[in-house]
């Protein structure tokens, strides 16, 4: 007999429901519309050019060449075993080699000014697990961290969606370049606790997304000072430390701590990942690298809902531990990422917009403040959708990035050829042109 | 003002300092004793044999051979190299389509082709451990519960409980019936939950069940359906076994229940946990997979997987190696015939020395029933037994209170991890023991003038003699080594 399924359906979880994915934000909408008619130099040449991506392409060159040059360490050999050991492996604390390549990259991205111990690596499926991972572990749900505007958008799925965890943010102002100043600090911690919520820690993006641009030693000093004064804790995510165009323009807060003989360090964790500085997204290699032991016991442990494929590490244990190799190509891809950056700032110049001074990362930050109606969001979003749909670029609005200023922009640079680039540039400079009639 | 750090009660998270991990559980306190004394034929013929991790190394071989023939499923190979950049950037948590493709494939091939998946409905995870959790999420908040069959894999308690703050409620299964699940067993813990003021979010299966080596038959698959629609609430069935199962055609997936009866239930509520650590003996790899009929919940369970995305370097490998129709069924074929064979040899030498288990026909792993070898049935004695197992009879072994067994006695055996000179050993020290404790048995029944003990079939043996007692008492302490492996 047939049974008729009339029910309510079955309830999901409140974290389910919640619209807390981000995935509503415009910062997405974007990617929908090249999706649907993505830009290619033959076959759609008036398609949407994807500029809202952060992805580095500019060095893949350089990796096949490794590759091919070094067949039998990428590959398992002919042993059995080989491939065995490697598909059987799930240890939590991750390849001994591969740990140490970690470390050992991390030290030559930072030209030797910090060490790293591979005892405190800890291995995650991206940046993104690693974010989620120490939010997990520093705060409990209702708590806050404190984050500097503007902020990479996935931030708000990655601290807060399956933690319960708030951001509070740290208002930048472009009067200053949109540096971290004490007082906004001060003012962001107070405000937090003008709402009986509790601040765990800061999170700062090292150099910063959106921004393009390192953080300066002293503001690091200063928000050492801060949040060991308040007790909480600072995670630094330096995602894009191989990404800065000078190397002695990047500082670790690795390198702060060590000159203060690692005093207070307990409270402070690094996040990184391959998939900016290598351009390796899809293998999903992220690490936490904390100073402080009970973290790395816990991050560890956790690590088993994210671990990184053992046939990923494999492949990158020998590529990264190559001194020779990783000298080198982070060299190359610093001076390529620097020309890419001046090649787009000169061409918006051009075009007569100007952006924020950027040495660092694969975007620029882009002001059309000049060209909105109103200072208002809903002007930031309706430029955008212009030139989304008539331009035909996807840039990042920085409402989605929770810029309190209207009117920047993120614009990617380093995820397309020379030439596209120059189509990019071409359609700005025409579309400034048309407005300014 | 300077303040002291870790003394800070609240410095880290609650998460982080509860023992959600679950690694204070025996269950790994028998692994540390393995790594700090691994058997290894040559170098350390007298360590402790591990045989308490779950894994599939039975055919390498038909792997490592397809590998061989096929350098273009790795991108680090002149043939595969051309993909490299494509692949290396793509990270659509969809997964790239042929991959999705290869799984939905793979999964229907191992059961026996009676049902079609559909490449839509698949989302990654970090293994099935991501998997369980992202389910959880998904499907209830915090405080509310899932209910458990016992016993069951001791991963569930941090899988589902640890960072999710969901509640596993377990559903007690018995010896007596063959442990199998009750209708009766499952009201009885629906209605004290209910007493508790807990919400029941959903049911939780293993099938193949592990640590019981069985499965479910058709008709329990029903009634479990029947219960979990009345009370709408979710089903999750951890199918990771499916492809272990030694007797060809008997093992029903849920998908087949709902295949064959369209009606019986709102398919909202069906969702499947699957991955490739056990079948293909992957465990490195992370490939992980939630099924669901829920498009809500595939809907968001994809969103979630970008915290446990596969590596595509992976995905690309897969897509290649599971798609290849001949290369799986053969796969399938060969594995199933070495699990079987693995398993008839070793349940077979057992009984000859009078060792049974429970009748399986799929796993890695035999649930073995030493009752009559504790001292008394209680779980401390099971401890007890289960130390002088590991120190003297140097086997790692599972004990069944780790999988929340409600009765003293029974140990999880995996054989599935080694390779066949180990079994022998292995099982030569099973029968040296057992052959031991007879003699002792034989010289302390002699002794005895009182009828105070008596051989019974019921297996509550009592033995009295010191030298047993220094055998059965714990020599060995469970070594601070750090854990070193991951759960399994």
């Amino acid at each position: 007999m047939a049974i008729e399924i009339v029910q309510p359906s079955v309830e999901l979880s409140k974290i389910a429901l919640s619209e807390t994915h981000g995935e509503d934000s415009p910062y997405f909408a974007g990617w929908k519309a090249y999706d649907e008619n993505p830009y290619h130099e033959l076959h759609n040449p008036s398609g949407v050019i994807q500029m809202g991506l952060a992805e580095n392409q500019v060095s893949f060159d350089l990796l096949e060449e490794y590759l091919e040059s070094n067949l039998e360490s990428a590959n398992w050999g002919q042993k059995v075993s080989g491939f065995r050991e490697n598909a059987l492996f799930q240890d939590y604390h991750g390849l001994v080699s591969f740990r140490k390549a970690m470390a050992s990259f991390m030290e030559e991205v930072r030209g030797g000014k910090a060490k790293f111990n591979p005892e405190r690596i800890v291995l995650t499926a991206g940046a993104t697990a690693a974010n989620e991972l120490l939010t997990f572990i520093l705060a409990n749900p209702g708590d806050a961290l404190l984050v500097p505007t503007p902020y990479y958008p996935g931030f708000d799925r990655d601290l807060r969606w399956r933690t319960g965890v708030q951001i509070v943010p740290i208002h930048c102002e472009s009067s200053n370049n949109f540096q971290i100043t004490p007082e906004a600090l001060e003012a962001a911690y107070d405000h937090a606790r003008s709402m009986n919520i509790k601040v765990k820690g800061v999170l700062i993006t090292n150099p910063s997304n959106p921004l393009g641009a390192t953080i300066q030693r002293k503001v690091l000093e200063e928000i050492l000072d801060f949040v060991t004064r308040k007790n909480i804790h600072l995670v630094s995510d330096e995602i894009y430390s191989g990404s800065a165009f000078y190397a002695d323009e990047f500082v670790s807060i690795a390198e702060v701590l060590e000159s203060r003989n690692y005093k207070d360090s307990e409270r402070c964790h690094i996040v990184y990942s391959l998939s900016k500085d290598l351009g390796l997204p899809g293998f999903r290699v992220g690490t936490v690298y904390s100073y402080n032991d009970q973290v790395v016991t816990t991050a560890r442990r956790m690590s088993s809902f994210t671990l990184i494929s053992s046939q990923t590490q494999f492949l990158l244990a020998s590529m990264l531990s190559d001194k020779e190799f990783t000298r080198k190509y982070i060299k190359i891809n610093r001076e390529r990422l620097k020309k890419r950056y001046e090649m787009i700032i000169n061409g918006l110049k051009k075009a007569g917009i100007e952006c924020l001074k950027g040495n660092a990362g694969l975007f620029c930050w882009m002001n059309l403040s000049p060209y909105l109606e109103e200072p208002t969001i809903e002007s930031e979003l309706a430029i955008w959708k212009t030139i989304m749909h008539e331009v035909r670029l996807n840039i990042s609005p920085g409402s989605s990035c929770h810029c309190s200023e209207p009117g920047w922009f993120r614009v990617c640079f380093a995820n397309m050829s020379e030439e596209t680039l120059e189509v990019a540039l071409s359609r700005i400079h025409e579309f400034i042109t048309t407005r300014k009639q | 003002m300077d303040i002291a750090l870790n003394t800070t009660h609240n410095f880290l998270s609650k998460i982080a300092t509860n023992d959600g991990h679950g690694e204070n559980s025996p269950y790994f306190d028998g692994w540390k004793a393995y790594d700090s004394d691994p058997y290894h034929h040559e170098t350390n013929p007298s360590g402790v044999i591990q045989m308490g991790l779950a894994e599939n190394q039975l055919c390498f071989d038909l792997i490592q051979e397809w590998i061989g023939n096929h350098p273009e499923a790795s991108i680090c190979t002149p043939q595969g190299g051309f993909d490299f950049k494509e692949i290396a950037l793509f990270q659509d948590y969809h997964g790239l389509p042929e991959f999705r493709s290869a799984i939905a494939n793979f999964m229907s091939r191992v059961r026996g082709s009676r049902v079609q998946f559909d490449p839509d409905r698949i989302v990654m995870s970090g293994g099935a451990t991501g998997a369980h959790e992202t389910l959880a999420f998904c499907l209830a908040n915090r405080g509310e519960a899932f209910l458990v069959p016992t016993p069951y894999y001791p991963g569930f308690d941090r899988d589902l409980k640890w960072r999710t703050g969901v509640e596993l409620i377990p559903v007690v299964c018995e010896s007596s019936n063959n442990f199998k699940v009750t209708l009766g067993a499952l009201e009885e813990a629906y209605d004290k939950a209910k007493e508790s003021n807990i919400k029941v979010k959903g049911l939780l299966i293993t099938n193949p069940s592990n640590p019981l080596g069985t499965f479910y038959d058709k008709e329990t698959l029903k009634t479990l359906v029947d219960f979990i629609n009345e009370k709408n609430i979710h089903l999750v069935c951890d199918e990771i076994y499916a492809g272990t199962v030694t007797r060809e055609n008997e093992f029903v997936s849920i998908a087949e229940v709902l295949e064959e009866f369209p009606t019986i239930c709102d398919h909202n509520l069906i969702h499947i946990v699957y991955s490739l650590s056990k079948d293909m003996g992957f465990p490195g790899f992370r490939v992980g997979i939630i099924y669901s009929f829920n498009d809500t919940v595939v809907n968001i369970a994809r969103k979630m997987s970008s915290f446990g995305l596969v590596s595509t370097q992976t995905q690309h490998m897969v897509a290649s190696m599971l798609s290849e129709n001949d290369f799986v069924d053969n796969f399938i074929k060969e594995s199933r015939n070495r699990l079987a064979h693995r398993h008839d040899m070793f349940t077979r030498e057992l009984a000859q020395v009078g060792i049974g288990s429970l009748e399986s026909n799929a796993g890695l792993f035999f649930w073995m029933d030493l009752r009559r070898f504790l001292k008394e049935p209680t779980f401390e004695s099971e401890m007890t037994f289960w130390r002088t197992i590991i120190s003297e009879i140097k086997l790692n072994v599972s004990p069944g209170s780790s999988f929340h067994c409600n009765e003293p006695g029974w140990f999880r055996v995996c054989f599935a991890n080694m390779d066949d000179a180990t079994v022998m050993v292995a099982l030569e020290r099973i029968k040296s023991f057992v052959h031991e404790t007879r003699m002792l048995e034989i010289k302390t029944m002699a002794k005895i003038k009182t009828k105070k003990q008596c051989w019974q079939n019921n297996l509550q043996l009592k033995l009295s003699s010191r030298r047993l007692e220094d055998i059965m008492s714990p020599q060995y302490s469970p070594l601070n080594s750090p854990m070193l492996r991951a759960q399994n």
